[in-house]
């Protein structure tokens, strides 16, 4: 038997991550009492207007975009590929921690991922929808979007599945599909929480008829655990594969500064660096408007900026290498496609990015930082920033410059290309404060098992 | 009004796990334990079977890949031979990534509604839900539940087997007709 004063390694890690007297009950009243507050707070109907005010720019500017085709974009000859690739790429990128923190860190038992899980599987969710409107869109003619679908033309032509932007359909897809199924089985069990709590029949019945029946029986925990499981583990290397993929319709080309290897792993860990900013960004503000620090700690946000430290880094070293491997392949081409990055007209892009991706994250070596809250919400926005000039680095700054001089023009985003990026936001922040408002945005069930009671076999050995 | 089984409730899910372990050597069959989260070590209390669930995914994930692969042959090799860029028409290294992500995509359709399959979700109605002290079990309560399917079922005897084995706030399952 333990001495009562010494406490289990067990017990200071749930004291970390869920402090003060906390106990089941609590925790489902402090999380369940979000979504069956009556009064909605007013943070809530503030932010709520602002999304669908730029809800209202997206559906406007896309209306347009259709109407009246790609020429109101900045797009030209050789730029074709403007901010519609670029946002793309980003919303698919944020979409990576979400899986990231579910499926990776539960395989690795990381306790702490229970609090931010459902957090970030919803921001996964919402971004891949804002990631899917550019291929959807982007050229301009909506009523042929079915020809990325794998299916035949008038002339009985398939789409060539050797090509990487079809590769790029499944694996999104797929990517969506998974992710949504994810989310909801994780989400049954607390929708039988609030079917059980709820104070009116309405209520009742419909978080009655999505938690299917629920009766957190062993023999159903039983099943629900293996699949669980199972979906985290066939999740991790999908969420490695999607934004391979993504990066192979880059390197495939034969462009300088795409046709790289390293790409891959390098969109990779890019993805999820900018995917924990997001998480962080939108975490702070969750608890702060509802008052949930207890539950979203600050060490959980320390554990976020330190894979952020990490991810970061990764991402600083990807950047080094490929400057290197242009100067050592003594490519002409290749090294010029640099050297412009760096130093051509659009410098200032290049310089943006490494400030935010390889610069900022360095204060996170520093456990101050780390904990300091207004810092880290700052830093989490500039992540973002620079996870997008990265993108703009790579789309624009790399097509703008290729092999001969004649062929070589600036490239200038229009008000178009602006209002839809911008309204891709009131779309995901329309998505996520009515899931903030309607359900549980950390899950209940998981969020107990922190608690060393949770475990039958606490206080006998660690 | 017709009964359907007896329940009793637990303190904390070490007293769920002890009693889940004295109602398996009791013998019965078809009893099951409630609580708000999956306990850790339930399974062999309850002396529960492995989950057969990895079939149904292993089943799925081999269909998906052997779909994805056999889709882009067809397509290339047999429904429409198409000359890109003079690329072999059974290119199979660049048929790796869909035929990985329909294993994928399978895998998760059958380890979601195989769950369902086997856990019998959707189901809307069901005894315990009779109780209403039982709502408690989503949030912060253990309940263990022996059914009237059981052939060792007796209600009074199953009423004070429970009370022996530490469960409290006892209550038959009844419809309300």
């Amino acid at each position: 038997m333990l001495d009562n004063k010494i406490k289990s390694k067990a017990q200071i890690r749930a004291e970390k991550l869920l402090p003060g007297n906390q106990n089941f009950t609590t925790i489902t009243d402090d999380i369940a009492g979000v979504p069956e507050a009556k009064k909605t707070p007013i943070q809530w109907w503030l932010l709520f207007g602002f999304a669908l005010s730029l809800l209202a720019i997206f559906a406007g500017s896309v209306g347009f975009l259709i109407w009246e085709g790609t020429g109101i974009w900045g797009i030209n000859n050789p730029v074709f590929w403007g901010w519609a690739i670029i946002n793309f790429v980003w919303w698919v990128g944020i979409g990576h921690a979400g899986t990231l923190i579910s499926a990776i860190l539960h395989l690795f038992r990381q306790n702490w991922r229970n609090a931010i899980n459902r957090f970030a599987e919803t921001m996964t969710l919402f971004a891949v929808i804002c990631a899917l409107v550019f291929p959807g869109i982007h050229v301009g003619r909506i009523w042929v979007a079915y020809w990325f679908l794998p299916i035949p033309n008038q002339m009985g032509l398939w789409p060539n599945m050797r090509s990487p932007l079809i590769w790029d359909f499944f694996a999104v897809f797929t990517y969506f599909t998974v992710s949504l199924l994810f989310w909801y089985t994780g989400l049954i069990p607390d929708l039988a929480t609030l079917r059980d709590r709820a104070k009116t029949n309405l209520k009742r019945k419909i978080y009655g008829f999505f938690a299917l029946g629920w009766r957190g029986g062993n023999r159903q925990w039983q099943h629900y655990e293996l699949a669980y499981l199972v979906l985290a583990g066939i999740s991790t290397p999908l969420v490695l594969s999607v934004h391979s993929v993504v990066s192979s319709d880059f390197a495939t080309s034969i462009i300088p500064g795409w046709h790289t290897t390293i790409f891959p792993p390098y969109f990779v860990a890019g993805a999820i660096y900018s995917g924990f900013g997001m998480v962080m960004t939108l975490s702070i503000i969750a608890r702060k408007v509802y008052n949930l620090g207890h539950i979203i700690t600050v060490e959980h946000l320390d554990k976020m900026a330190q894979i952020m430290l990490l991810t970061g880094c990764m991402v600083g070293y990807a950047y080094s290498m490929e400057f290197f491997v242009a100067w050592y392949s003594g490519n002409a081409y290749e090294s010029f496609a640099f050297v412009n990055r760096a130093l051509g007209p659009y410098w200032w892009g290049y310089w943006v990015m490494i400030f935010c991706n390889v610069v900022v994250p360095q204060f996170f070596w520093f456990e101050r930082y780390r904990r300091h809250i207004p810092f880290l919400f700052i830093t989490s926005i500039l992540v973002n920033i620079g996870m997008w000039f990265e993108r703009f680095v790579i789309v624009v700054i790399t097509l703008h410059r290729d092999f001969m001089p004649g062929a070589w023009a600036m490239y200038n985003p229009t008000i178009f290309d602006v209002s839809i990026y911008i309204g891709t936001f009131g779309l995901f922040f329309t998505g996520f404060l009515l899931f903030l408002r309607f359900l549980p945005m950390v899950s209940i069930a998981e969020a107990k098992l922190v608690l060393p009671e949770s475990n039958p076999h606490h206080g006998h050995q660690e | 009004m017709n009964t359907y089984g007896v329940i009793a409730r637990f303190d904390t899910p070490v007293a769920l796990v002890h009693a889940a372990e004295k109602v398996r050597d009791a013998g019965f069959k078809d009893f099951d334990c409630h609580s708000p989260f999956p306990i850790h070590g339930m399974d062999d209390a309850m002396g529960l079977k492995r989950s057969k669930l990895g079939y149904v995914i292993g089943a799925m994930g081999l269909t998906g890949a052997l779909f994805g692969f056999g889709l882009q042959t067809w397509i290339h090799s047999i429904e429409y031979p198409m000359n890109i860029s003079g690329k072999p028409f059974f290119a199979y290294p660049a048929y790796a990534i869909i035929t990985f992500e329909l294993m994928v995509l399978f895998s998760a359709f059958g380890a979601v509604f195989g769950m369902m399959y086997f856990n019998s979700i959707p189901r809307f109605h069901h005894p315990v839900f009779y109780s209403d002290k039982f709502s408690r079990v989503t949030s912060d309560a253990f309940y263990v539940s022996i059914e009237i399917s059981d052939p060792k079922y007796n209600e009074e005897e199953v009423r004070s087997f429970l009370d022996k084995i530490g469960g409290t706030e006892i209550e038959v399952l009844r419809d309300e007709n």
